[in-house]
């Protein structure tokens, strides 16, 4: 029996070391001979760089050297990973992302300038003194100034603004649908843009070794691969024998760490040229201005249904704020990993979506827990409420009528993707069990026996992660392969070291990957490793995003293992001089099947690296695999989430009261770790739905750019959140796992509007944007009631 | 930062030389707000004259006052037996200031000398008509606050004590800024011998304010609904992006009222 296997709430081995101080950031790394620098930031939305004058700042005490745009005119611009074609066929407009702003700043926080000196200070005195002649030009920030006819540009060789202009699905069946429709339900929603703010800002050191010419990137990663790969081979033209990427333990990542970085290509090369390390870490307010922001799209839904309140058709139109340049996957969010998902849980037959991409003078806008996900999930279950309310309907009965019946998978939706498992009615109907919204009419009642109002809402969702199929993410767009790697080590005494792709900035895989050995090998937990986040020991693995670190990268641990378990029973059925079709492994013991014959797991890894009485003819010493594993199929995890508030019409505050969610994630691993994700996820969720909102105004300057006015969820904004489960097995996989990660995130915020727009149902509410601040709540109830004379 | 002196004079009168021999020389108290402007480099003294070795912190009742030293952090306010026993709405204000850690840091003369429009102490000073003492003077309430982080104090005093008439009943409701948890708009209502004084915090244009149509009301009959009906003018409210001047005008009625029946 292994008692740290599947299915344990293991406690997380990574915490002691989180918790105590002791865990190895980039920041608390050091080189021998190391320089700080510091990035000169444009404070300008858009503006022609006339003249940067750094002669004063040169002759300041400790300066090493500046570089600005011209000296990076000869590398490659920061590249994009992901090509989306436009309708007409023509490829998404692809502007030159230089390292260090070139002709032009187009965001307040655009580098214009890196310092490099002895210390920090002097880097900070001497960027200071850097003389800059910024013309200003006339600057867009939000999406429909960007669109409007005339608009300045972003990029000379983007009309319009527009990157891309995409669609999918089929226009014919959507019209066909709404030509016979008994109803046409349409919203127009926002989903707002957030700040990721990991709690620890991005760092970064560039390193360079003078004997072997190697260069070494030192980085707040979640896949340092995938850096390696793009700044070595697009950008310094380094090759990746000559440059390796550490990405130690990372304070949080939520995509904002997926990305290369301008930074991290400035600071290799500089490192090169100067033959010394530089550090840099970036402080809050530079996080709040070069950090890939999330989300920000306007979105128009149109839903039409029959009289009996089937969905018929559905017809999306998005504008996707790209930013002022395009991030590593920016142009994947609103198109492949959102319109695919407006299927939701529902059978609805035909789809279509037109996704316009935009650039604006504002950070540039990629990934953000859920990437997409949670965009095309807050506009179904929005419309869905809505639906339901304009037909008359229950809105568990809506839902109900149409999800996709669990006899149904796999199921092929109108929209490109194939569902492999599911059961929405468990998930749904244990959510509203848990959540006791039969009892729910008698606590609004008590609620507004105290003048508050309440409400309740439900999201039923469903998502793709698990990311991705290697070939499928090719023929859509991706630049990149997106298959999971693990190697395998069990050293000679049988403790056991895995090397793995993904990366942990919280998960917490090095407890989750180690029950999956110790499951597999019987091999206790605490005699097992997790390496992850250096490409000096890992072979090329992609990281960690889209849920897909168990899903792909655990399943290239159970191969990797499965090799392991064929050669140990080979080299058992010599020792034990029995055929090797007789050999069972299992609790960690290689034994002769109907016999009393075994060998133990610890008794095989000696005998493989020490091969005395060894079948060395056909078989190699030692015991160590490597597997690669590519996803047949994304995987699909859904659920139900539901959330309960109650508002106070006086102050239009809304109380977050309790949060219930269900999910199917496929097979869970460490339960415990699975709440923690889901209760992260959905205080993200309540964040964005309530909280948060990164706000720009028309001139392009962030006001929310600090804590003080960009409000983060607290502790006592988050409720109670129940977490369930419910289990079917993906089907594709060899754990059976879907993924968690992100579930929280996306499932979350309709359940919050919808809770609210529930309260508000006697002010003639139809729909509120997020995020729901007292204000305009407030705003909405006193235009509502007729005006009366102030209290 | 840039580079500074720091220096931490033992007595009142150091410091002041200190202070006054020196323009860009500037006083640190509980450096909540003085270090992170120091951070950004928004702020460039010469030397920083630390005030924590003046033995001004302290709360004490004297007759019917409460005498609080300027540098008594707000932790130890709202802990305190005294101020809660005199005036629990003190407590409770001091109590309800930024998080365990600032509270433990920050100042109630560093607040008021700094006096940031959505500060909390100012509307108790300014409702409870406490009095201010520096190293030169005594200065009153009414005249010490004179705008968005500008009051009476010359550059180079230093808040000694605050002094608090001990009220007979006094309450303060606090609407929290969703992101700073500053006071959106906090009031602050005292019952006093000398009547009823109304003190608006966070949501005025001009910083912290009395409310003479409140307080008008308020003497007559001392209960939320004497407030019915008592316009704020949005006007001279404060907007931003978590709230427009209506949103505000319209909260500062609605915390009176719950000040006022707290304070009952
Ligand atoms: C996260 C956070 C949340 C906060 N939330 C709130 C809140 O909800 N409500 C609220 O009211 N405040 C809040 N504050 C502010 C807090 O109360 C600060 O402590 C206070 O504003 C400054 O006090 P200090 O002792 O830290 O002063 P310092 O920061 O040291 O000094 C502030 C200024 O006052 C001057 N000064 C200090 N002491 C004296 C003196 N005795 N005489 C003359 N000049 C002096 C200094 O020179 C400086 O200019 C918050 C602060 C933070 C960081």
């Amino acid at each position: 029996m292994v008692v740290d296997g599947i299915g344990a709430s293991v406690k997380r081995k990574e915490d002691l070391r989180f918790l105590s101080g002791r865990g190895n950031y980039v920041d608390d790394m050091n080189r021998p001979g190391q320089a700080y620098a510091q990035f000169l930031r444009s404070d300008q939305p858009h503006g022609k760089i006339n003249k940067v004058d750094i002669s004063a700042a040169l002759k300041m005490p400790g300066v090493v050297a500046i570089f600005t745009g011209d000296d990076f005119a000869a590398v490659g611009g920061v590249p994009c990973g992901w090509q989306i074609h436009s309708k007409d066929g023509s490829p998404m407009v692809e502007p030159r992302h230089p390292v260090l702003a070139a002709g032009k700043v187009r965001h307040v926080g655009d580098p214009i300038a890196m310092v490099v000196a002895e210390t920090k200070q002097q880097a900070k005195d001497a960027a200071e003194a850097i003389v800059l002649d910024i013309e200003t030009l006339p600057a867009v920030a939000g999406l429909t100034a960007a669109l409007a006819q005339g608009a300045p540009l972003v990029h000379d060789e983007a009309p319009g603004n527009v990157c891309f202009d995409w669609h999918i699905g089929d226009k014919a069946a959507v019209e066909a649908g709404f030509a016979k429709a008994h109803k046409i339900v349409r919203l127009d929603l926002i989903n707002n843009r957030l700040v990721p703010n990991a709690m620890e800002p991005r760092a970064a050191i560039g390193d360079y070794d003078v004997s072997s010419g190697e260069y070494t990137l030192y980085t707040t990663s979640q896949n340092p691969h995938v850096i390696r790969l793009l700044m070595g081979a697009f950008v310094l033209s380094i090759p990746e024998h000559k440059l390796r990427v550490v990405a130690p333990d990372v304070g949080g990542g939520f995509g904002s760490k997926i990305f290369h970085y301008a930074e991290e290509a400035a600071l290799t090369w500089a490192a090169g040229k100067l033959q010394r390390p530089i550090k840099w870490t970036a402080d809050r307010t530079e996080a709040f201005i070069t950090d890939a922001h999330g989300r920000d799209h306007i979105s128009t839904a149109e839903l039409a249904l029959d009289a009996e309140g089937h969905f018929m058709a559905l017809k999306v139109n998005t504008q996707a704020n790209m930013g002022a340049y395009l991030s590593t996957f920016a142009p994947s969010v609103p198109t492949y990993l959102s319109a695919t998902l407006l299927a939701g849980v529902y059978k609805t037959p035909a789809i279509y979506a037109e996704v316009k991409a935009v650039f604006t003078n504002t950070v540039p806008v990629d990934a953000y827990r859920g990437a997409g996900r949670p965009e095309a999930t807050f506009l179904v279950e929005r419309i869905v409420d809505v639906a339901a309310r304009e037909m008359n309907m229950d809105k568990v009965e809506i839902r109900k009528k149409n999800f996709i019946p669990k006899e149904a998978f796999p199921y092929q939706t109108p929209i490109a993707l194939q569902y492999d498992s599911g059961d929405y009615m468990a998930t749904f109907d244990g959510c509203l069990k848990a959540a006791d919204y039969a009892g729910f009419e008698a606590r609004r009642r008590a609620s507004a026996a105290k003048g508050k109002l309440r409400g309740i809402g439900i999201s039923t969702y469903v998502e793709a992660c698990g990311i991705a199929p290697s070939a499928v993410a090719g023929a859509l767009g991706a630049r990149a392969g997106l298959y999971e790697v693990a190697n395998i080590r069990v050293h000679p005494t049988g403790s056991v070291t895995v090397f793995t792709g993904a990366h942990s900035h919280g998960q917490g895989h090095e407890t989750t990957f180690a029950q999956l050995v110790s499951e597999q090998l019987g091999v206790a937990h605490d005699m097992i490793d997790i390496v992850h986040g250096d490409t000096g020991k890992v072979p090329f693995g992609m990281g960690t995003y889209g849920s897909r670190s168990l899903s792909v990268g655990g399943s290239a641990m159970v191969k990797a293992m499965d090799k392991i378990i064929a050669k140990g029973k080979k080299i058992a059925a010599h020792l034990m001089e029995a055929d090797v079709h007789d050999i069972e492994f299992k609790d960690g013991k290689f034994s002769v099947m109907g016999t009393d014959k075994a060998k133990t797991f610890g008794e095989i890894a000696l005998t493989a690296y020490v091969p005395h009485n060894y079948p060395i003819e056909e078989l190699e010493p030692g015991l160590e695999e490597t597997a690669f594993y590519d996803p047949k199929n994304f995987t699909y995890p859904g659920g139900c989430h539901i959330a309960e508030v109650e508002i106070d019409p006086d102050t239009g505050t809304v109380s977050m009261l309790n949060f219930t969610a269900v999910d199917d994630i496929g097979r869970v691993i460490n339960p415990m770790i699975v709440e923690g994700q889901i209760q992260g996820g959905v205080a993200q969720g309540i964040g964005q739905a309530l909280l948060e909102h990164a706000i720009y105004d028309e001139s392009g300057q962030l006001l929310s750019g600090s804590m003080m006015d960009y409000t983060m969820p607290r502790a006592d904004d988050i409720p109670n959140i129940s977490v369930g489960t419910e289990v079917t097995l993906c089907t594709h996989n060899p754990l059976g796992s879907k993924g968690v990660g992100e579930v929280g995130a996306i499932g979350s915020p309709p359940a919050v509007i919808n809770a609210v727009v529930d309260a508000l149902r006697d002010y003639g509410v139809r729909h509120v944007d997020m995020p729901a601040t007292p204000a305009k709540i407030w705003a909405m109830i006193e235009a509502y009631q007729p005006k009366m004379a102030a209290e | 930062m840039y580079d500074f002196t720091y220096a931490k004079p033992a007595t009142i009168a150091d410091a002041a030389r200190a202070l006054t021999g020196d323009a860009e020389a500037k006083a640190l108290a509980g450096g909540m707000t003085f270090i992170p402007v120091l951070k950004q480099r928004l702020n460039k003294p010469s030397a920083i004259i630390d005030l924590s070795a003046l033995g001004l912190a302290g709360i004490k009742l004297e007759g019917d006052k409460l005498v609080i030293g300027a540098m008594t952090t707000h932790g130890a306010v709202a802990a305190s037996a005294e101020v809660k026993k005199a005036i629990p709405a003190l407590a409770e204000l001091a109590g309800n200031i930024g998080d365990r850690q600032v509270r433990y840091r920050g100042t109630i003369g560093g607040s008021l000398a700094n006096n940031d429009p959505s500060a909390c102490y100012p509307a108790a000073v300014l409702a409870l008509g406490a009095t201010i003492k520096t190293n030169e003077r005594s200065i009153a309430a009414d005249d010490y606050f004179q705008g968005m982080f500008t009051t009476a104090l010359n550059p180079n005093e230093i808040i000694t004590e605050v002094h608090f008439p001990v009220p007979q009943n006094a309450a303060y409701t606090k609407f929290a800024n969703p992101a700073s948890r500053y006071a959106m708009v906090g009031v602050f209502v005292a019952k006093t011998a000398g009547g009823v004084r109304v003190a608006i915090t966070g949501a005025g244009q001009n910083g912290v304010f009395r409310h003479a149509g409140f307080e008008a009301a308020l003497a007559k009959s001392f209960t939320p609904d004497a407030l019915n009906g008592i316009a704020t003018p949005a006007d001279e409210m404060n907007a931003d992006i978590h709230g427009s001047a209506a949103y505000r005008a319209h909260l500062v009625g609605v915390m009176a009222k719950r000040a006022v029946a707290a304070a009952m």
